[in-house]
């Protein structure tokens, strides 16, 4: 576990064929601060439309904390603040004049556990596509119906839509979680350690939806499980004390890194 | 050298263990007992001399004068409306306060403070809660009212509110909030729609104490609301109330009077166990949930 050999804090962007692939998110030389403690050091990486980027790392890397920038989640508590420039669709997201709830309601967020609110199934879909659409009832049962067969849950659940949210699996409320987020249109899902508290048939099935959901929207996920990242990324980026240091595609990144560091977590001599 | 490593169940130290745990015990029961005897004896000698009076008249008479027979229904109507008013003032002030400490000012050093004043109010004597309330509205009207006895038991119940809102907010998950604001809800409906439905049953919970807590209490009336021998529905007239009718007839020399303390007594006990009850089983349905 000694990091005495990884003194040199290089960041290597490997060049990769992302050739007529959009830029959906950009960060630019973002550092991060929990009150005095830096913990994301100039960062920089983009994030590919309809693409799937997987962050790796071991704990307290700074991988969450990453995520949780690029919907602003920090801005909830106190004494955290970020600086440098995170730009969605060329706009800079870390302004002071972005709207909170439009910033969230176009980057949604699954956690990594399982969060449905205290409300009935049919609830927790329709809540959040009632805060910016106003729809006939007929329209919005259609909504709620397509999200939930968008997070495969539909089958299980369409003949108890009244029953509480919280009666359901752990696996089932998390793809719960994902409809809801699907229901409000974002354009980007950041993925929390998803199935970190499922089980590996849920956590399948997580997947499986992830590698469909990439079609019409850009996602990242952070993850501890570098099987799961090597299957369900197109992008990855390994995270380490605080800074980037490899990024590359998920095959590079796997099967020939450039960095010393992250040849050694991929193949786990440390993390 | 022969140092023992396991203790075997025959050895004199575990011998004394065992005897040592025996003693303690014993001393735990047996304090456990004595309490509980008090309180026993309490509640017999409350339905031995209360029971007798219970009677339909209780409950359809006024307060009588010495000598004659009456009920204390006066009483009773004057504790159910300052108490209604009480809560109706009380609980607004108090889950909104609450919901500040919890939710907006969380981190805030204000909420320190506040929670700070908050804990000495709630275990302010009440006595002195009715003489504060004396001083801003009964000296100030020049005359005793209901108004003022509501105001003063509003006085109790706020902070009684303000920390059971609070406790039971601070439950809800910050997970639940990350994943109400993920969807790009506002704070306010966050609160409204997701942490109050969290947070119902304990929040009411805590309403049920305050108003159990009240129905109680006698200083804060007696500086307030005075006591009124006749029906009234006038609230800016002195108004009767349970607890003072008690006060007042308990320390009577007529035996009547004295009966009908002891029967108040009891409908008191009854109601704020009922209330208890209540309160327990939603306490006990949102853990469930």
């Amino acid at each position: 576990m000694t990091m005495a050999n990884f003194t040199v804090p290089t960041v290597t962007n490997t060049v990769a064929s992302t050739e007529g692939l959009v830029e959906k998110i950009t960060v630019q030389n973002l550092d991060f601060f929990y009150g005095d403690h830096r913990a994301l050091k100039t960062i920089n990486v983009a994030l590919y439309q309809g693409k799937v980027t997987a962050f790796i790392g071991p704990s307290g890397c700074g991988k969450s904390t990453l995520l949780r920038i690029l919907n602003r989640m920090y801005d909830l508590y106190p004494n955290q603040r970020a600086t440098g420039t995170v730009r969605l669709d060329n706009e800079n997201i870390l302004s002071p004049s972005q709207d909170l709830n439009l910033l969230r309601a176009k980057v949604g967020m699954v956690f990594q556990k399982p969060t449905p609110f205290p409300m009935t199934i049919y609830e927790n879909i329709a809540f959040g596509i009632r805060l910016y659409e106003k729809l006939s009832k007929s329209e919005l049962d259609g909504r709620v119906q397509h999200a939930l067969e968008r997070a495969a849950l539909w089958n299980e659940v369409k003949d108890k839509l009244g029953a509480n949210g919280q009666s359901l699996s752990g696996g089932q409320q998390q793809r719960l979680c994902i409809a809801r987020t699907v229901a409000v249109r974002p354009e980007v899902i950041l993925f929390d350690e998803p199935c970190s508290a499922l089980d590996p048939i849920s956590t399948a099935k997580i997947e499986e939806l992830i590698d469909e959901l990439k079609e019409d929207y850009t996602i990242a996920i952070v993850t501890h499980n570098m099987q799961q990242a090597a299957r369900v990324s197109d992008f990855t980026a390994f995270m380490y004390l605080g800074e980037l240091v490899e990024y590359g595609e998920t095959t590079k990144i796997f099967t020939a890194p450039n960095d010393r560091r992250t040849q050694d977590y991929i193949t786990g001599r440390f993390g | 050298m022969a140092s023992p490593t396991t203790v075997a169940p025959s050895t004199p130290l575990y011998a004394a263990r065992r005897r040592k745990n025996f003693v303690t015990m014993a001393i735990a029961y047996a304090a456990t007992g004595f309490g509980l005897a008090w309180l026993a004896l309490i509640l017999i000698v409350l339905f031995w001399n209360g029971f007798n009076g219970l009677s339909l008249r209780v409950f359809t008479e006024m307060t009588p004068p010495p000598g004659s027979s009456g009920g204390l229904l006066n009483a009773i109507a004057g504790s159910l409306v300052m108490t209604f008013l009480a809560v109706i003032i009380g609980t607004p002030l108090g889950v909104l306060a609450g919901t500040y400490l919890a939710e907006y000012g969380r981190y805030e050093k204000l909420s320190t403070i506040v929670r700070f004043i908050n804990d000495i109010l709630l275990s302010a004597p009440s006595i002195v809660v009715g003489l504060f309330v004396y001083e801003i509205m009964v000296a100030q009207m020049g005359h005793f009212s209901g108004w003022a006895g509501a105001v003063a038991l509003a006085v109790i119940v706020v902070p009684v509110v303000v920390r059971t809102t609070e406790d039971m907010l601070t439950l809800v998950p910050d997970t639940l909030r990350e994943a109400a604001a993920s969807i790009g809800l506002p704070r306010s409906k966050m609160i409204q729609k997701i942490a109050y439905r969290a947070a119902r049953a304990g929040m009411i919970t805590g309403v049920l104490l305050a108003v159990a807590r009240i129905s109680g209490e006698t200083a804060p009336l007696l500086f307030t609301a005075l006591n009124n021998q006749f029906w009234s529905t006038n609230m800016n007239a002195p108004v009767s109330s349970l607890p003072v009718v008690i006060f007042q007839f308990a320390l009577s020399p007529y035996k009547d009077w004295q009966e009908l303390a002891w029967t108040g007594a009891l409908i008191i006990t009854l109601a704020v166990l009922a209330l208890s009850i209540t309160a327990r089983y939603l306490g006990g349905q949102s853990k469930k949930s």
